[in-house]
């Protein structure tokens, strides 16, 4: 089957950025020429039209979202447009695709968005971690200040954008919409109450867009091709195009671009060309660390938002993790929780209490210390840790494959108990 | 209101308040930690959850935590759903992971809000089994101890310290499970406020360091309710006693004036209870020497003296009751009673009074000026004369935003996202003063300058604000713009508030700020004044009248008196050694009675032991002229008595046997109410010593006050009898009424399952509200209908620098300045040493350094300190730290040359 691949298409084979030049050349820019001749509504409108929705994992349409900014002489100014690329979810490394491949496609999705929002600030908060993709945006950004595609006046309009680069001090609650708010604006990056949402209440107290890169790339796109053309890229009614990932032991670790609602069994068998040798399938993390496991009878779930959480998990951000057989899938989740509990921020007791607690237990039964009991604190931990429980969604995101790891992976935890160890130690 | 249904029972509750507000001020016990009535919502601990159902057929449900969600009309929730209480005792386990199993060694123990809301949520069994986190410890200083392994990550502290007092030397640091609430390092807290930690902190991680010394359970502990003595405002405190020594000073809620807070000053500032200096028998100079003698002793001189004396004056104080005032008033008579302070200081109090009688605005409590939405600060460091009063006009600066939140429909209580929201933003708070205050990090605009400029620039605010008010001439522009701006912000305010006082010592400056009030209510704006004062009875004093200090030096050099009575003053800390000298040493007879032997009582011929706040009752008059009562919280050794008791004595031994009438508190208050009508409404502000609740007296000790057969075996076996208490209706006992005594009889607080200072929840008519049948005091001002009219027209002359001279001006400091409290350790050692403090550039130009020994002269007396180079000091203005060593009985401000010592 042969789809369109907007957001890579122009990608350079040995993977550097796309200069201003170059981008140009292959149409870059043009959408924004468009959405300055547009009212912001209508570009919001459209957006909401596409059927985009955000690709930071939550899938909240963008359009939608976007509605809820105040706009107009009387609105508070500056508004904010935050592109958030701190991609700190384990398995996932999208985002840095797009933005060491691409990173004028970014700035460019920035400015429809601050065109719809009328927002005059924007910033990319960046993962600490990525220095390639950090020297490349800033690089980017510069060619845009000098080509006066940024700051006052961009492309002779009356639109103004500054836009920064901020790198982040590098933690997974910084990833987290409004924990990213309070980083950017020099404080802890603890969550903040919602509602007040960023969109009426965000950076420093103003009108603020916090957007994934997936999401805001997509729209230089949209804009140029229309609602329609954004829909019939995806096989389900989840619109567009979605960057997959798979990594694990499987043949091809790697990402993808291919529309949106592909299965899991393509993924995992073209696109990854399946397991290693000598190793079978036993379960996916779908979407990210944060996201429950599915199994086998899974496998020809289409990969969208709507169809993934029928299934019993989350697309989160597209990217899987496979668990093979000979790999313990007890000590997956020790890992994974030990990763969770270190990067709560500490604010609420069910995240700081309960996520260490979960990893010392999963510690114990991979010593062989561990008991029936435990199961049952585990089992506690994921409903004390579970949505609306807790004030963030990382301890619940946290629960999430540990809970379905103990629903799929029971006899696993059990023959730890039975056998006083590690079965694949 | 709103209806609202909790478990299907419909209640009425404030819809602009939470769930958890709304639930604890109809009487559940909802459990929470950072929830605080003072600091609002956050979200954090997870406590207070409950089920919410969204319609009457809902079965399901969903948890919700109750202090997040708006009490709105309808809300259905349950407190008792299984699934609820399960997660409520989860909460609990998992904070208590890492609590240390220290309860019976933890000075919070038996009044740990941990420990109230473990019990109530029923957690009781550990599940969990890997080690506990560990954190090392720092010193914080003298008032705060720090035991972080007991931290159960509710982040109050840091949102106490750091949101509500505008500290930034304390954060919290790191994150997960072992996030640290502690300072970069080692090192004395800065915040004045420092010691509410212990109170804030919902366990023992912050506890009273100065408690610690002498430490006693709280449900060993012997209370009375009482008023803090170490500034004008009137805290309330709750002292508590063991073994005939005051151990502590918890604050005790006062829903107008200090509400959930204290200063460390008033909390930590009453060690002289304790000290080595108390005067504790009756001493008589005998061949020269001071000698201890007995009550009958000192009775039978007082008797001599008396009645030998040609005329006996009268000494009384600021610092003492009503009572003890009063008392001796009536000992000495009217025209002999002299009011222990200058006239200078007598012409500010009753300037005060007389903008509070004229009822151009009425006097703010600190709730009210909470709430004030613009502030004009005139003259006053508040931090360091008044200092609570700095903790709400710190709040008051959040009223203005306040306005934006209101837009966004954000509830004032969700107290991170209205922060979130107004950022930087800050209502306008002015601050006028002669140099940099604590406050002025809040201010939107500050100016510092001579106490004549503070007064010019109030005239000039009133005159923008009224033409009718007298112009200023000689502004510069920067003033002008100013005033403009000043006047502009009181003009659009809802609530202004002007705040004045006596620390520039400056006639003008309290006038301009009357100016200032009057001028907004020409113009239609109703506005609020308050003004500081410097002593706990300052005001009472003023109302109670007498004569200057002056004419009490001049009757004994004129050899008018011979025989001089001192009560509870130390005239050296007011008057030159000079001035006290000749009072003391050229009168026939002195007697004094103080608590603390000190410079006055060691040159009298008689010496008597007067009991302290804590050993006796009376009645204080704050800054708003509201009269509160104190009670005695213990009985001292059986010399130590109160000063109107001996006063009362000593008249009965010089034959006026009508005073034997005298013989409880509230015969001298009714004696009071017909000598001097003045003060007739303070014997309002408590119930008399005959109120009985259900036949039976209120008791001072908790339920639980333990070892009171064993406390005095070593000396009888036999359980002596409770002291009998004929002053007040508290009794010396844990036996009594169960019920809650009204609000101003409140010793401490505690209600079943609600062993912590959270117990106050249970004495409030509505959470953080005013205590049940009201807030203690009455006022004893009444404003005239209808105000005097006219504005006062002396508006001073510009202020000139000295040639070669400057104005030397007294500076409060919140540790050092007060008499009493400097006896505390703590207080002592936050204190600065003398200093006089001058500008930059005048230190330049008079080719002085910092650090030089430097010399000047006021009235004659040469005085030396080290110089200190301040450039927020105005040119031409130098000052010196109030009432410390040895720079005290300073009359100032006053001008002086200043020159280097060789």
């Amino acid at each position: 089957m042969t789809s369109e691949r907007p957001l890579t298409k122009d990608m350079k084979p040995g993977g550097e950025a796309l200069s201003l030049r170059e981008y140009e050349r292959v149409g870059g820019y043009h959408s924004v020429h468009k959405a300055l001749r547009m009212d912001p509504k209508n570009v919001t409108d459209l957006v909401t039209k596409s059927g985009l929705r955000g690709r930071g994992g939550a899938g909240f349409p963008t359009g939608s979202k976007w509605s809820f900014v105040p706009i107009g002489p009387d609105a508070p100014r500056p508004k904010y447009l935050i592109a958030n690329a701190d991609e700190m979810e384990p398995g996932t490394f999208k985002d840095r695709y797009l933005l060491e491949g691409n990173p004028h496609q970014l700035l460019e999705g920035m400015m429809i968005g601050a065109r719809a929002i009328e927002a005059e600030v924007a910033y990319v908060f960046l993962r600490a971690e990525y220095v390639l993709a950090g020297k490349r945006v800033a690089q980017a950004i510069a060619e845009a200040y000098s080509a006066g595609y940024l700051g006052h006046r961009i492309f002779g309009s009356e639109l103004n954008l500054e836009l920064y680069l901020h790198v982040s001090a590098g933690r997974y609650m910084c990833g987290e919409e409004t924990g990213l708010l309070n980083a950017l604006e020099g404080k802890r990056a603890n969550p903040r109450t919602k509602p007040p949402y960023p969109q009426v209440s965000g950076l420093f107290g103003k009108p603020t867009i916090v957007q994934n890169v997936e999401t805001l790339a997509n729209l230089p796109h949209i804009l140029n091709n229309g609602a329609d053309w954004f829909k019939s890229l995806s096989r389900t009614a989840d619109a567009g195009t979605k960057l997959y990932g798979a990594s694990g032991k499987v043949k091809r670790p790697g990402l993808w671009e291919l529309p949106m609602g592909t299965t899991m069994r393509e993924l995992l068998e073209e696109h990854s060309g399946g397991m290693q040798d000598g190793l079978k399938f036993r379960g996916v993390l779908p979407g990210g660390a944060s996201t429950d496991f599915l199994t086998e009878q899974h496998l020809d779930v289409k990969m969208d938002f709507t169809e993934t959480q029928k299934a019993g998990s989350r697309l989160g951000t597209g990217t899987m993790i496979v668990l093979d057989d000979q790999t313990c899938p007890v000590g997956m989740v020790w890992n994974l929780e030990d990763f969770f509990a270190q990067e709560s921020c500490g604010w609420c007791t069910p995240c700081w209490s309960g996520l260490r607690w979960a990893e010392r237990i999963l510690g114990a039964f991979e010593r062989g210390e561990g008991n029936e009991t435990d199961l049952e604190k585990l089992t506690w931990i994921t409903s004390f840790c579970a949505p609306g429980h807790t004030f963030c969604a990382l301890a619940p995101g946290a629960a999430e494959p540990l809970q379905s790891a103990l629903k799929y992976f029971r006899e696993d935890f059990l023959r730890h108990i039975h056998e006083k160890r590690c079965p694949w130690r | 209101m709103a209806i609202i249904y909790i478990d299907d029972k419909p209640h009425q509750a404030d819809a602009k308040q939470n769930l958890l507000h709304a639930c604890l001020s109809l009487g559940f016990n909802l459990p929470y930690f950072c929830w605080h009535p003072a600091l609002g919502s956050v979200g954090a601990c997870r406590q207070c959850a409950v089920k919410q159902f969204r319609t009457p057929d809902d079965k399901h449900g969903h948890l919700v935590m109750a202090c997040m969600i708006p009490a709105v009309e309808g809300t259905r929730i349950s407190i008792h759903d299984p699934e609820a209480v399960a997660f409520r005792a989860g909460i609990i386990e998992g904070m208590m992971q890492n609590h240390p199993h220290d309860c019976p060694v933890c000075d919070e123990g038996g009044e740990c809000h941990l420990q109230d809301m473990t019990v109530m949520t029923g957690h009781n069994y550990r599940r969990y089994d890997f080690p506990k986190r560990t954190f090392r410890n720092q010193y914080l200083g003298p008032f705060v101890n720090h035991e972080m392994n007991r931290c159960i990550q509710c982040y109050r502290c840091v949102r106490f310290y750091r949101e509500y007092a505008g500290g930034n030397d304390f954060n919290v640091f790191g994150i997960r499970n072992t996030a640290y609430f502690g300072r970069y390092q080692d090192g004395v807290l800065e915040s004045e406020f420092a010691g509410n930690l212990d109170e804030v902190c919902p366990t023992g991680v912050f506890t009273d360091a100065t408690h610690k010394h002498h430490y006693t359970r709280k449900w060993d502990l012997q209370f009375a309710p009482s008023v803090c003595v170490h500034c004008g405002l009137g805290c309330n405190i709750s002292p508590g006693e063991r073994y005939g020594t005051l151990r502590r000073i918890v604050n005790r809620y006062h829903g107008d004036i200090n509400g959930y807070f204290l200063c460390d000053r008033g909390r930590h500032g009453s060690e002289f209870v304790n000290s080595d200096q108390r005067i504790r028998q009756a001493r008589l100079r005998r061949n020269g020497q001071l000698q201890a003698v007995s009550k009958a002793e000192a009775l039978e001189h007082i008797r001599q003296v008396l009645t030998s004396s040609s005329r006996v004056i009268g000494i009384g104080s600021p610092r003492a009751s009503l009572e003890a005032n009063f008392a001796l008033r009536a000992a000495v008579g009217e025209r002999n009673f002299f009011a222990g302070i200058f006239q200078r200081e007598l012409r500010l109090l009753n300037r005060v009074l007389d903008v509070l009688r004229n009822g151009l605005a009425p006097a703010a409590s600190l709730r009210e000026m909470e709430n004030s939405d613009a502030v004009l600060v005139l003259g006053e460091d508040v931090t360091n004369y008044a200092p609570r009063m700095a903790l709400s006009l710190r709040q008051s600066v959040r009223q203005g935003p306040m306005a934006m939140a209101d837009k966004l429909k954000i509830p004032h209580w969700l107290d991170h996202s209205v922060r979130e929201l107004a950022q930087d933003s800050k209502g306008p708070l002015f601050i006028a003063s002669i140099a940099a205050t604590r406050l002025d990090d809040v201010a939107s605009e500050t100016y510092h300058a001579a106490p004549d400029e503070l007064a010019r620039l109030g005239f000039a605010v009133a005159h923008k604000l009224d033409d009718n008010a007298p112009a200023v001439s000689g502004l510069t522009l920067e003033q002008t713009a100013l005033a403009e701006r000043i006047a502009q912000a009181l003009r659009s305010a809802r609530q202004p508030l002007i705040v004045s006082g006596l620390s520039c010592h400056s006639t003008a400056v309290i006038s301009a700020a009357a100016n200032i009030a009057q001028a907004l209510r020409r113009t239609g704006q109703p506005s609020r004044v308050t003004f500081t004062v410097p002593e706990c009875n300052s005001v009472g004093l003023a109302l109670l009248g007498g004569r200057p200090l002056e004419d009490a030096f001049a009757a004994v050099r004129n050899r008018a008196a011979d025989t001089v009575i001192v009560l509870e003053n130390d005239l050296y800390r007011r008057a030159s050694v000079q001035d006290v000298d000749a009072l003391l040493l050229g009168a026939k007879h002195v007697i004094v009675l103080d608590h603390l032997t000190n410079a006055t009582s060691t040159k009298a011929e008689l010496v008597l032991p007067a009991a302290t706040f804590a050993e006796s009752d009376g009645t204080l008059v704050n800054n708003e002229a509201r009269a509160q009562r104190f009670f005695q919280t213990f009985v001292p050794q059986p010399d130590v008595q109160e000063s109107w008791r001996w006063l009362r004595d000593a008249i009965i031994a010089s034959g006026r046997q009508d005073f034997a009438a005298w013989e409880n508190l509230d015969h001298v208050i009714a004696s009071m109410a017909v000598e001097v009508p003045a003060l007739a409404a303070a014997s309002k502000a408590a119930p008399d010593a005959t109120f009985r609740m259900s036949g039976a007296k209120v008791p001072r000790q908790p339920e639980r006050y333990s070892g009171r057969t064993a406390m005095l075996a070593n000396i009888d076996l036999s359980e002596p009898k409770p002291p009998d208490d004929p002053d007040s209706p508290l009794s010396f006992s844990m036996e009594g009424s169960p019920d809650q005594p009204p609000s101003p009889l409140i010793p401490f607080a505690w209600s079943p399952g609600w062993n912590s200072y959270q117990a106050w929840n249970k004495f409030q008519e509505e959470i953080a509200g005013p205590l049940r049948g009201g807030n203690p005091g009455v006022p004893l001002v009444e404003a005239a209908a209808q105000p005097q009219q006219e504005y006062v027209r002396d508006v001073p002359a510009p202020f000139q620098p000295g040639d070669g001279e400057w104005l030397i001006v007294p500076f409060y400091h919140i540790f050092g300045s007060e008499e009493l409290s400097i006896h505390s350790h703590g207080v002592k050692q936050l204190s600065p040493g003398a200093y006089l403090a001058m500008n930059d550039k005048d230190a330049e130009r008079a080719r002085l350094r910092p650090e030089d020994r430097i010399e000047f002269t006021i009235a004659a007396i040469s005085y030396q300190a080290a110089l200190k180079v301040r450039a927020d000091l105005p040119q031409g203005i130098a000052a010196i730290p109030a009432g410390i060593e040895p720079l005290q009985g300073i009359q100032l401000p006053d001008w002086s040359r200043i020159v280097r010592v060789a």
